[in-house]
């Protein structure tokens, strides 16, 4: 089923209806917390921006990653200014997500230069540029928005290295006269970036997806899961109040921890659990816990699980876990669009079968 | 980390590079490395696909059916035809 897919339109759907963010007016600017002053350019007054966060930009930054109003951080498109910048100074283009342009400014304390912030809708830097909206068009429109000819007497713009699955390098100079420039992956790199006189190591050209990195992820990952706990929650409830008259705790456990595993446990241990595909993790250790669970049940020291119990729970934990932690193939760094169809060509035919195996057998089993 | 093996759809056609060292520049993964005057395809199972070289290479000499590997974005393409569902999907 998944053959016919236009594979060439799958990008990460999760702001399709975003609308553009218009440029900010003097008056509306002075009224953010970051902006500390104004400098006058050649082309009118330009926002310098501090380069400390504070605690309501900390506090947001945690709300964002426990999926509290997560998309309606964004930072006005347009020039901003670190400390006091001149015609020679840097540019350095980033996207308008505030968790993104937060990283970028905390980390240019003591330099002097440009921060050019292109509409993304309020995506950060890969993910737009793999939707495009950090993309070619808009990094040559924006320049010219904002006069960057008149601001810099150079022309080098420093392009995120993660911008450029959206950006023609090449096509940027031809069209604006300014040559692009791809800075480090990770923020905290640039300093040494222009210390370096514009050169990046290879380190600081790979991504990284280390434990801590993970971590970070597993919280959005958790919250992303609760509507399916939700629904799951739901149906325990009534089959249980229909089936045994009753509404136990413990029947919601074992899924509950299913769900913790697909979607929190998977992602932050994904090196060490084995298999290649994320749904063959998933479903390994969601096979882990049911067994864990029936061993319980057997030895005694959990609530009991009998033979009937025991099939359901093998049929229908694996699947929950695997696929929440086939989910998880977006949030990494490392999957590829061809390798999830494949991946999923197989894995979303078998989940299938389990679910409706689970399904049938559980029917069956109050005739047996 | 790895993904699959054997499943990108990165070409690399060597006659056409030009040397500019763009790819080796953008990819995040260091599929390619520049050797003088041509760039080098390395461990093609570390591509995902992002289309980040492909799209900078200005003498066209690399080819890839670029695209994101989310699960739930192609389920949603297909089920729904991509129309604002909000799932947890890249946009951290």
């Amino acid at each position: 089923m998944i053959k016919e897919l236009p594979l060439e339109k799958i990008v990460c759907g999760c702001s399709e209806d975003k609308p553009a963010t218009p440029p900010a007016g003097r008056q509306e600017l002075a009224g953010r917390s970051w902006v500390a002053e104004f400098i006058p350019t050649p082309t009118g007054d330009i926002p310098v921006v501090s380069t400390r966060l504070t605690l309501s930009d900390r506090l947001s930054a945690f709300k964002v990653r426990w999926g509290v109003g997560r998309m309606s951080y964004t930072i006005p498109p347009g020039l901003y200014a670190v400390d006091r910048p001149g015609p020679h100074s840097p540019v350095l283009v980033t996207s308008n997500y505030k968790l993104t342009f937060d990283s970028l400014r905390r980390r240019l304390t003591g330099q002097a230069l440009w921060i050019l912030v292109l509409d993304t809708r309020g995506i950060n830097v890969w993910c737009a540029a793999g939707k495009g909206t950090f993309g070619t068009e808009e990094v040559i429109n924006r320049m010219a928005a904002v006069g960057l000819r008149e601001i810099v007497s150079h022309r080098k713009v420093i392009l995120p290295q993660l911008g450029a699955p959206g950006v023609a390098a090449h096509e940027v100079q031809k069209r604006s006269g300014f040559r692009v420039v791809y800075g480090p992956v990770r923020a905290e790199d640039i300093p040494a970036f222009l210390a370096a006189g514009l050169k990046a190591s290879s380190d600081m050209r790979r991504v990284r997806f280390r434990f801590q990195d993970r971590l970070k992820l597993v919280s959005m990952e958790f919250v992303g899961s609760l509507k399916y706990l939700l629904a799951i929650a739901a149906v325990l409830a009534l089959v249980g109040l229909l089936a045994y008259r009753r509404l136990a705790a413990w029947d919601f456990l074992p899924y509950l921890g299913a769900v913790i595993i697909g979607s929190s446990l998977v992602p932050a241990l994904l090196p060490w659990i084995p298999g290649r595909p994320f749904s063959l993790k998933g479903a390994l250790a969601g096979l882990a816990w049911t067994l864990f669970l029936i061993a319980g049940g057997r030895l005694g020291w959990l609530p009991a699980v009998g033979w009937k119990l025991a099939v359901v729970y093998l049929l229908f934990l694996p699947v929950l876990s695997a696929f929440l932690a086939m989910g998880f193939t977006g949030s990494s760094t490392f999957t590829s669009l061809s390798g999830v169809v494949k991946e999923m060509k197989t894995a979303v035919p078998l989940m299938a079968a389990s679910v409706a195996l689970g399904a049938i057998f559980f029917g069956l089993s109050f005739f047996i | 980390m790895r993904y699959l093996s054997q499943v990108t759809t990165l070409e690399y056609k060597a006659a056409l590079c030009t040397g500019c060292g763009r790819c080796a520049e953008v990819c995040p993964h260091g599929v390619f490395s520049l050797d003088g005057r041509k760039a080098i395809l390395g461990d093609k199972d570390l591509c995902m696909e992002c289309g980040a070289c492909f799209r900078n290479c200005e003498a066209q000499a690399i080819q890839v059916r670029a695209g994101v590997g989310c699960a739930w974005a192609i389920l949603r393409s297909q089920w729904r035809k991509g129309k604002g569902d909000q799932a947890a999907c890249c946009c951290e």
